[in-house]
């Protein structure tokens, strides 16, 4: 850089490249997409650490007690977007008790005062009240997105505060929260001039919204792209928003149910061939089939579809998906079995991710037929496929020595045998040899859940195997400590680590204690572990949170307990913030 | 908040048999038996921090076999319901269930079940209105096995005090008028019933909504369970 300026002029050399201004390394770190990558770079050296944490503009907090809104606002001055996740991945299925904490009112209130310019604001998992949202609306004068992922503690009168305030809203994208119902006719708070939507999803609300409203709001943002509804929008209405917005790139339809008419369905098919640019569909599609031919006239350009909250089965549904030749990602439910998945193999070639949900997850007798055989199929015809999640209640080893053989490009594999301990059902022998083989063929794996009977020696595999294993689901798995000695011996990219209900006690923790440092958390629930080694490994790692949970809402005085007393549940994660003071009385830091 | 709901029903699935942490705690007392067998074996190997490279190799030819003998003595695993097994969200379980409901009385209108949903996994929740109260709550249904139960939860709920012991005779009281208050429910028909007439499955699985309104506005509410009874087969 410094070398060849002395031709030209002689007399002005130029700077040694170390000595170059923090502007010019702002720029040139601005060509880095990657956190990871500006990560690095600001490892480099003082002057590269403070020209890329000043121009940084993009923060993703991973564990929001990792460190404190302060700290992360101090040290990124120039955020405009940022994203924060809360409770553990195992909350969402009622495993973290539930005041145990992620509230995103103190994120909110530092970013209020050190990121004015914020442009964007992403929380998954996390504990989001009214308050939070009307101090968004008053805090940031350019605020345009708001997502909002398995969240919970806000009311409709949020979103009021959001609407009525936010001038320059792009985006208002609410996924799988639980939204209390106050009747506040919030969408009613846009004002008239407001037409910057170009992202409107209330699919999880339950409450009424005001249809004309509604389409109002969706004739006035003709920039809008993605509109997902809730149930409360009857089909005939989903006729004529889609009329007022043909632009529509991606549609979430609500409850998709009704008698059959034809002169809806003549409106429903007229409405759908208007939008050229449907790529991607959602919905609660309820039982009736009669109106799926409607959208026949989408399903060529569809490269998404999301019918995992359908209860539509047979033969309409496996029409429907036949037709859809260029989907890259479907969501499904069980129900369409494995004929049904046969009929995808041969159809969906450019098929990347797979969901497969269970339709009846607490029915022991399994009415549907959907065995091995439907993600065997898939895996073997669909080369591209690199994520799969599979609800099933059979599975052998050869059919996984299979599915790892034909698709090493797996990335994410996660397959859950519904009821524990399920071997192998032809040989009755554990399920290790086929979750090894997926382990040891996909060497990019970097998501993996194991279930069904499993041994040390898948752990083994796995430890030695998955060089790229960022995060690994186990339940009801093993047989001894070793189990997860070889886990956090090896695993070399192991970020986060979630295991329950496995014989798993203190000698691997306390042996491996330095890996979790490397990592960002680990949950271990219902295991063998006792107090005193939850006690030492907060003694000898200073810079990880250990806490302790009971398995009931009562308050959990640790100092009246022994070393011996057992642990149920336990959650690890580094952090720099040191304890965090907001535990309830049911979780304990160590 | 719809925090607090959840609070209540953790409390009370616990103390629900074959739930929670006692399926928990019956799936580790079937590793116990392994983990004996498993402390003979010289673990000081593990104690030097992640210096573990190799195991012996005695152990690599013991473990398998004491592996395979261990899962053949193992007692079968419990029937149980774990809590939060399977890794369904709880969103999408909320959802499903509503849903799965509704399609098995369409498509099997002979066939009675009263015990779908009772002792299951499952929840069912419905919205609870108070009159007067600015915010409204949600119950999981399945949380309870009576009408008593629920009579408790909802005292709780809307901190109101009873005058009587059961819904039935519907003596919460109005916190603002001091009026009695009764407790009612929209069914699967839409229509406003008096709770606390039809036997507890019943209307476990056909109440939609609750709501808890003055004695006064509450006159013609018939109970017409009989004959809706038989029309509903």
């Amino acid at each position: 850089m410094g070398r060849g300026g002395s031709r030209a002029a002689p007399a002005a050399a130029a700077p040694p490249w170390h000595a170059l201004p923090d502007e010019v390394w702002e720029h040139a770190f601005s060509f880095l997409p990657a956190a990871s990558d500006r990560g690095a770079a600001a490892g480099a050296c003082r002057s590269w650490l403070r020209a890329e944490r000043r121009s940084r503009r993009r923060l993703s907090v991973a564990n929001c007690y990792a460190a404190s809104p302060q700290d992360a606002v101090e040290r990124f001055p120039a955020v405009r977007a940022a994203e924060v996740k809360g409770k553990p991945h195992f909350a969402d299925f009622g495993l973290v008790p539930h005041a145990w904490g992620a509230a995103a009112a103190p994120w909110v209130a530092a970013a209020a005062d050190g990121w004015p310019l914020l442009e964007e604001l992403s929380f998954k998992r996390m504990v989001v009240t009214d308050e939070c949202l009307e101090m968004i609306a008053a805090s940031f004068r350019n605020f345009q997105v708001l997502r909002l992922v398995s969240c919970e503690g806000f009311s409709t009168a949020g979103l009021a505060a959001i609407a009525a305030g936010c001038r320059n809203l792009r985006e208002l994208d609410l996924q799988e929260n639980e939204i209390e119902d106050c009747s506040i006719h919030w969408l009613s708070l846009f004002p008239e001039s407001f037409t910057s939507l170009v992202t409107l999803n209330f699919s999880c609300l339950e409450g009424d919204v005001n249809i004309n409203v509604l389409e109002r709001l969706v004739t006035r943002c003709r920039n809008l792209k993605t509109l997902k509804l809730n149930n409360s929008i009857p089909l005939d209405k989903l006729a004529s928003l889609l009329r007022k917005a043909p632009q529509i790139v991606e549609l979430g339809t609500g409850k998709f149910s009704a008698d059959y008419h034809p002169d809806l369905f003549a409106k429903l098919e007229a409405a759908f061939a208007g939008c050229k640019s449907l790529r991607r569909l959602s919905g609660a599609w309820d039982s009736v089939p009669d109106y799926l031919p409607a959208f026949y006239c989408v399903c060529e350009g569809l490269t998404s579809l999301n019918l995992s909250y359908a209860t539509i089965r047979g033969p309409e549904l496996i029409k429907f998906i036949s037709r859809c030749k260029n989907l890259q990602l479907l969501w499904v439910m069980d129900l369409i079995e494995d004929h049904g998945l046969a009929a995808v193999a041969s159809s969906c070639n450019k098929l990347q991710e797979l969901r497969v949900f269970p339709s009846d997850p607490f029915d022991p007798a399994g009415q549907v037929s959907l065995t091995e055989r439907g993600l065997v199929d898939v895996s073997a015809s669909c080369p591209m496929l690199e994520s799969v999640l599979y609800f099933c209640r059979r599975m052998t080893n050869e059919a996984l020595i299979t599915i790892a053989k034909n698709r090493p490009n797996f990335t994410c594999f996660r397959l859950c045998i519904i009821e524990p301990h399920t071997p192998d059902y032809i040989t009755h022998q554990p399920l290790d040899a086929g979750f090894s083989a997926i382990v040891e063929s996909c060497k990019g794996l970097t998501r993996f859940s194991v279930s069904g009977l499993l041994t040390d020696r898948v752990f083994k595999s796995i430890g030695a195997h998955a060089d790229r294993l960022e995060m690994l689901s186990i339940a009801f798995a093993g047989n001894s400590d070793l189990g997860l000695h070889y886990i956090l011996s090896g695993c070399k990219s192991l970020k986060k680590l979630e295991i329950r209900d496995c014989p798993f006690g203190d000698k691997p923790l306390l042996a491996n204690a330095a890996k979790l440092e490397t990592m960002r958390s680990l949950w271990m629930s219902s295991c063998s572990l006792t107090l005193g080694a939850c006690r030492q490994l907060a003694r000898k790692m200073p810079r990880l949170s250990v806490e302790v949970m009971n398995d009931s809402e009562r308050a959990c005085p640790l100092d009246s307990l022994t070393d011996e007393s057992p642990v149920d549940k336990l959650y690890v994660y580094r952090t720099i913030a040191g304890p965090r003071s907001d535990t309830p009385s049911c979780v304990q830091i160590v | 908040m719809a925090g607090v709901d959840v609070d209540v029903g953790t409390e009370l699935r616990l103390g629900l048999p074959g739930g929670g942490a006692e399926a928990a705690k019956a799936g580790k007392r079937g590793f116990e038996e392994t983990i004996d067998l498993k402390l003979t074996l010289p673990t000081a190997g593990m104690e030097e921090a992640a210096a573990v490279k190799t195991e012996p190799a005695a152990e690599k030819t013991k473990r398998p076999a004491e592996a395979a003998a261990a899962d053949a003595e193992k007692p079968p695993a419990p029937k149980a319901q774990a809590v939060g097994w399977p890794p369904v969200r709880s969103y999408r379980r909320n959802v499903m269930t509503v849903q799965s409901v509704k399609n098995k009385k369409e498509e099997e209108p002979e066939k009675q079940q009263p015990t779908a949903n009772a002792g299951s996994n499952s929840s069912a929740f419905v919205k609870v209105s108070m009159d007067g109260a600015p915010y409204l709550r949600k119950v999981d249904l399945n949380m309870y096995s009576s009408y008593k139960d629920l009579s408790i939860a909802l005292k709780k709920m809307f901190s109101t005090f009873t005058t009587g012991n059961n819904l039935n005779e519907g003596k919460l009281v109005d916190p603002v008028s001091g009026a009695d208050v009764v407790t009612t429910y929209e069914d699967k028909d839409g229509d406003w019933m008096l709770v606390g007439d039809v036997p507890w499955e019943m209307f476990v699985e056909s109440c939609k909504r609750l709501r808890i309104m003055k004695s006064s506005e509450a006159i013609g509410l018939a109970p017409r369970t009989k004959d809706k009874c038989k029309n509903k087969s």
